[in-house]
């Protein structure tokens, strides 16, 4: 079940005597990683808003963002990485209904979902025959089974990320991250309080399915894990999205007092964790829990991960209203228990006491472990890689194509067009539109952009430096949407954190991420652990993903990245480095085109990634650009490609001056396809005054390069250096490349 | 006028015609759950997108069936504007409000983006002027409309079919439909034409703030239809 002998010493010395096989189901889940958290709360406090709120035991609140207007958003990332690589479509659609549920229990409407993806290669060629099939097959089904679930529910898909690398062919990752808005004084709470008030079960009926969910999650994947597959929770849209009606309608009358859903570990969570938080003691009758079969016994009742149920606390004597609510709906919804004095839960089955269980030990006293690091031998070859070890780029026509061709780089159309972007009407820059999605809900004037992102080709080559990177790159991508980012959730993928060289990974990853969080002024409200993320293949890259949250004062100032109709001045923004591997260490260049990944990637610098970000949204907020595009994977030629093609607009650029931003650059694939942190490319609005931008540029401490001009009426895309011309393709060649990479391997 | 928006369980695009309806063409417009069983005081019904009675069955074939929908067909026989748009579409279909059928997409995929659709017929006086394209939004999983052959020429002979899918020409080329649906209808009207289907979503595009008001004149020829 995933307990050590010593744990199983613990639970015994605290209960007194021998676990009661139900009990001791309930340990396992509640003391697994997944619930419990054993290896990476000691990191986790490397982030300062989440050690707070631990310490003074609010992290619902820590969960908030106050954006203005008496609102608050709240998100959430999940992993659902284990189901998903034995039922994709049943893994990846319950990860959304779970995701969802975490929002809309703390009294927010659920207004947008991302998600953030990595499968094996599915390019012919690039794995076996067998692993490629296998590969397609995971992601078709994957996308189909997000899709299903959030089309149904009636909230958006907005956006998301999808990278194919070799590594994840045992061990696919899925990461569904959830967006509520809410009325800030509405946040409900999970803490249990009221001695003999009523206890509630609401929503869908419990059946045998995904029993031990959490434990699954908290190991490797193996052969054998395919016989996990009843262990894998069965998704229905259709009852969430009544189960968000009912909830909040229900939250809307003021009978609840205290709610939580029923997510991994089902009815051992939330009976515990509502009596834990609420330092009560709960009572309840399992007979009277709506079953999908009658011969259930008290552990599976415990265990189940039946998806689309609640449980809640509700005023004395208003149980009736929360009750007629979820019937009206056409859901079950029956009073099972009661609120005890004292801090235990204790559940009967046919009259017996089947547990009985200390809630804030199972909660909160889970064992801690910490391992100690180790470096891995290869991190100080990274470090010292020089790409003088490589030829420069030969023909630069030829490796930009290859990067269009690229699945991790190309179009991912042929993922969002099978999610509903728009239902809710709020979505004002769709996926592919923009570096960040950008909602404009109703209420106020204020917008509101989201990314998720992560590059585990950066972090595993450097997790200190990666971790910073990949939160840089998230906060510029809502910047160069024309928002402030003002918080973060993150998805922390990694292996078995009892290899040292994989905790050295974590720790080193957490670390960066808390230090740039902390630089850029976005605190980590909330976040998903996942590990023992490995195969019979090995394990996984380090993958955090990093949701962030902008906020736009004005939605309609958004900007998205492609360049429009009208002759525009293209102009590079950044910050001057200093670089080390001239970019194309751990680059896309790097791992498409030479197929080498080698080398660390250029370390940003936080307090000038602060000031870039404030700089672009305030210069977005004064209409100075009509679009703009952060540099990243595939470097500064790959991010004016993707200006173009939309809508086809030619470009005539020279990347002679790039220099005057990073001094040692001297090598012409470096400064095509190098990857800088802190560069974007923004198009000027005819009437920007160019000295008046160069001003605040420079008192932001940033400096500005003309790069050249946008030709609407040309078909061609052009790249000068030097007084050469080193790219010189076609925009309907280039977009075919781009647009069908991933189709293709779908004819 | 006041315009029922119908909830059965599973709509989603509810309060997406409701604010559009109430916020952008600026007219009544309430909820009214499926269990009702009157219209009275409605001078036209909104049939909503999404995934009613979680599509189970077929699509629109439980919520067919819901206690309201004779309402909803009183109203319709005696003149009233109805508009099913998506689900909506599906549910006037199962109905027999509307002939023919939606089946899954050719694509077997749900789609979601925008389409250009070509106005067809002036019949219920939906759309004033047949010179406009429109760029509506389509979502759905199922949107590939089929009749059969007596049908399909009843429609095009009555001048029935209300949209078609097409390119930036304005030609109804085969690239141009999103679904496969039988020559690229996208939406059709009921003989008298004050019942109107279609897949795409005109609720979706009635303000510039979230990319478009190409919805605005449909919704605003709805809620201006004499009876």
């Amino acid at each position: 079940m995933g307990l050590s002998h010593d744990e199983y010493g613990l639970i015994c010395d605290r209960l007194g005597r021998t676990p009661t096989p139900t009990e001791l189901g309930m340990y396992a889940v509640m003391w697994s990683e997944h619930c419990g958290y054993k290896y990476s709360r000691p990191i986790l406090a490397y982030f300062k808003r989440y050690k707070e709120s631990l310490e003074k035991n609010s992290l619902e609140n820590a969960g908030l963002v106050d954006i203005g207007d008496g609102l608050a958003v709240t998100m959430k990332v999940e992993s659902h990485n284990h189901p998903s690589a034995v039922e994709p479509y049943q893994g990846a659609a319950t990860g959304v209904g779970g995701i969802l549920r975490d929002i809309f229990t703390m009294g927010a409407r659920p207004i947008a979902c991302l998600n953030s993806l990595r499968f094996g290669p599915i390019r012919e060629g690039e794995a076996s025959p067998e692993t490629v099939a296998r590969n397609r097959y995971l992601f078709e089904h994957v996308v189909a089974g997000i899709g299903g679930y959030g089309n149904c529910v009636g909230v958006p898909t907005v956006g998301g990320e999808v990278v194919f690398h070799p590594r994840y062919s045992g061990n696919p990752l899925v990461n569904a991250m959830a967006v509520g808005m809410m009325k800030i004084d509405e946040v409900t709470t999970a803490a249990a309080a009221g001695i003999g008030n009523p206890v509630l079960y609401l929503g869908s009926s419990t059946g045998k399915d995904g029993i031990h969910g959490a434990t699954f999650a908290s190991e490797n994947l193996t052969e054998e894990s395919e016989a996990r597959r009843p262990n894998v929770q069965i998704g229905d849209p259709f009852a969430e999205k009544l189960l968000i009606e009912a909830t909040l309608e229900a939250l809307q009358t003021g009978a609840i007092l205290a709610i939580q859903d029923m997510g991994a570990a089902g009815l051992t969570c939330s009976t515990i964790e509502m009596s834990a938080k609420g330092g009560v003691g709960m009572e309840i009758d399992l007979d009277l829990v709506p079953m999908r079969e009658s011969d259930m016994t008290a552990e599976e009742l415990m265990l189940s991960e039946s998806q689309e149920r609640m449980l809640c606390v509700a005023h004395p004597g208003r149980e009736q209203e929360v009750l007629d609510i979820f019937h009206r709906w056409g859901l079950p919804a029956v009073v099972i228990g009661r609120v005890t004095s004292g801090d235990r839960v204790v559940a009967r089955r046919h009259g017996v006491i089947e547990a009985d269980v200390p809630a804030a030990h199972l909660a909160n006293e889970c064992p801690t472990y910490v391992n100690s690091p180790q470096e891995p031998e290869r991190f100080q070859k990274d470090r010292s890689w020089s790409p003088d070890a490589w030829p420069d780029v030969s023909n630069g026509s030829e490796a930009l194509m290859t990067l269009l061709a690229s699945p991790t780089l190309a179009s991912k159309r042929w993922v969002y067009q099978q999610f509903d972007q728009e239902v809710q009407t709020q979505t004002r820059v769709r996926p592919g539109a923009g570096d960040a999605a950008v909602l404009a809900p109703r209420g106020t004037q204020k917008g509101l952009a989201l990314a998720l992102d992560g590059n585990s080709r950066w972090v595993a080559a450097d997790p200190l430096v990666g971790g910073q990177l990949v939160v840089c790159e998230a906060a510029r991508n809502v910047a160069c949407s024309g928002a402030k980012p003002v918080a973060v959730t993150d998805g922390l993928n990694f292996g078995s954190p009892q290899q040292p060289e994989i905790y050295w990974e974590f720790d080193q990853a957490v670390l960066g991420i808390a230090r740039a969080c902390e630089a850029l002024q976005t605190p980590v409200i909330s976040g998903n652990v996942s590990f023992y993320n490995e195969s019979e293949l090995g394990p996984i890259p380090p993958t955090p993903m990093i949701g962030m949250l902008g906020v736009l004062e004005d939605a309609t100032r958004s900007l998205g990245l492609a360049l429009g109709p009208v002759p525009t001045r293209l102009v590079l923004v950044g910050y001057k480095n200093s670089v080390r591997q001239q970019g194309l260490g751990a680059s896309a260049y790097g791992s498409e085109v030479r197929q080498e990944e080698v080398g660390c990637p250029e370390a940003p610098q936080l307090e000038a990634e602060l000031r870039l970000t404030h700089w672009l949204a305030e210069q977005a907020y004064l209409s100075r650009f009509t679009c703009a595009h952060d540099v990243s994977d595939g470097g500064l030629a790959f991010t004016l490609a993707e200006m173009a093609m939309p809508h086809q607009v030619g470009i005539e650029v020279d990347l002679s001056t790039t220099s005057l931003l990073s001094p040692d650059l001297s090598r012409r694939d470096a400064q095509l396809f190098g990857e800088f942190p802190g560069w974007v490319v923004v198009g000027l609005a005819a009437d920007t005054n160019w000295d008046l931008l160069q001003e605040s540029a420079r008192s932001a401490g940033l400096h500005l390069i003309e790069l050249g001009e946008a030709r609407p009426n040309s078909n061609e895309f052009k790249i000068r250096s030097e007084g050469q011309e080193v790219i010189r393709l076609n925009l309907d060649e280039m977009c075919r490349q781009y647009e069908g990479s991933i189709p293709r391997c779908f004819v | 006028m006041k315009i029922a928006v119908v909830r059965f369980p599973g709509s989603n695009c509810d309060q997406d015609a409701l604010w559009a309806l109430r916020s952008d063409v600026g007219v009544a417009a309430e909820y009214v759950w499926h269990e009702a069983t009157s219209l009275s005081g409605f001078d036209g019904v909104f049939l909503p997108g999404g995934f009613s009675y979680g599509d189970y069955l077929r699509c629109g074939a439980m919520a067919a069936r819901a206690p309201l929908m004779s309402a909803v067909r009183d109203l319709a026989e005696r003149g009233h504007p109805v508009i099913g748009a998506c689900n909506g579409f599906q549910v006037l279909c199962e109905a027999g409000l509307l002939e023919g059928a939606l089946l899954l997409n050719h694509s077997q995929k749900f789609v979601c983006r925008d389409v250009r659709l070509r106005p067809e017929t002036q019949k219920g006086l939906w759309m004033e002027s047949q010179s406009q394209v429109l760029r509506l939004p389509i979502a759905h999983g199922e949107g590939r409309y089929i009749a059969d052959r007596e049908n399909l020429s009843r429609l095009n002979g009555e001048g029935r079919v209300a949209f078609r899918y097409v390119d930036s020409a304005g030609d109804a080329t085969e690239d141009a439909n999103p679904n496969g649906s039988v020559e690229n209808i996208a939406g059709i009207v009921n003989e008298a034409g004050n019942v109107l289907g279609l897949m795409p979503h005109p609720e979706r595009a009635t303000n510039a703030r979230i990319g478009g008001t190409d919805g605005l004149v449909l919704l605003r020829a709805f809620s201006a239809m004499k009876v």
